[in-house]
């Protein structure tokens, strides 16, 4: 995904009421006023959040009859956590190895000094 | 239940990498400078690291590479700047896949009465550089699979 493109999504992304906006739609499509409802805001505000949205590709609008509706595109989502998702899994499991490690290191050193090594190399075989 | 923290800022060009451990400070400054610890935690269970070089002092080189199943190997290297401590082990990093897209690394390891907090912040040299490099996972040599909107939207609404 293109870098600016990313960006726009995150922008979209970091206001807690477009977030909810984007939880309602996942329910499926609704008028500016449905969307309005649950928030003490003001429809035009609403509807700056929506353009927000849909500059970053999240929501497109259609027109139903007299009813404006705006529905979640979820592609940009799914490649926004499949950007962060290999690189955390990454870490993760990492950290989770690391954790063991700590936790063989310090039962070593609980057992006496001098052994460290020993348990180490053993660690190292044990991979 | 995952206890790293990622964060990466739209526009920034920074990693920021927080993890607590259930260990002293000390010893978790040692797993990250002694080749030999190193190479049993970094990285996914199913790549293999192997440490080429590993000079840990102010000007000493490093090197690693991690290589997958597929034998695929990925090869990282930089430089450390300053004597390693654990205040701080500052070192350039780059990923041989995409050489001249430096970054500057800082570890910092405080220890909060028997855990340690461990927080990593990567400098890249634009955000474009710093979006490749989560883009690219650690150039691990897997696919993602299934649908993670779902999950995506319960954090969303949870936030």
């Amino acid at each position: 995904m293109a870098s600016d493109r990313l960006s726009l999504v995150f922008g979209a992304l970091a206001d807690p009421i477009r977030r909810a906006i984007l939880t309602r739609l996942s329910e499926g499509e609704a008028t500016v006023a449905e969307l309005a409802a649950p928030f003490s805001v003001s429809q035009p505000a609403i509807s700056k959040h929506l353009k927000v949205l849909e500059n970053a590709g999240l929501v497109s609008r259609t027109r139903r009859a007299t009813a404006r509706l705006s529905r979640l595109e979820a592609e940009p989502l799914r490649e926004v956590t499949t950007w962060l998702a290999r690189y955390q899994r990454f870490w993760d499991e990492s950290h989770e190895r690391l954790d063991d490690l700590l936790g063989a290191l310090q039962a070593d050193q609980d057992d006496g000094p001098g052994r460290a090594s020993a348990a180490t190399a053993k660690g190292k075989d044990d991979e | 239940m995952s206890k790293t923290h990622i964060t990466a800022e739209p526009g920034i060009p920074h990693i920021i990498i927080t993890r607590e451990f259930d260990a002293p400070s000390d010893l978790v400054f040692r797993a990250h400078i002694e080749p030999e610890l190193l190479t049993q935690w970094l990285g996914p269970r199913d790549l293999a690291m192997t440490i080429d070089r590993w000079d840990a002092r102010d000007g000493g080189t490093w090197r690693y590479v991690h290589t997958d199943a597929q034998g695929n190997a990925y090869g990282f290297h930089g430089v450390f700047h300053g004597d390693p401590s654990p205040q701080a082990i500052v070192q350039t990093f780059e990923f041989e896949g995409a050489p001249g897209h430096v970054a500057l690394q800082t570890a910092a390891f405080t220890g909060r009465g028997g855990t340690t907090l461990a927080r990593t912040v990567s400098a890249f040299q634009s955000v474009e550089d710093r979006d490749a490099m989560v883009a690219s996972g650690m150039e691990r040599g897997t696919r993602d699979s299934g649908d993670r909107l779902e999950e995506l939207l319960a954090k969303l609404q949870a936030s």
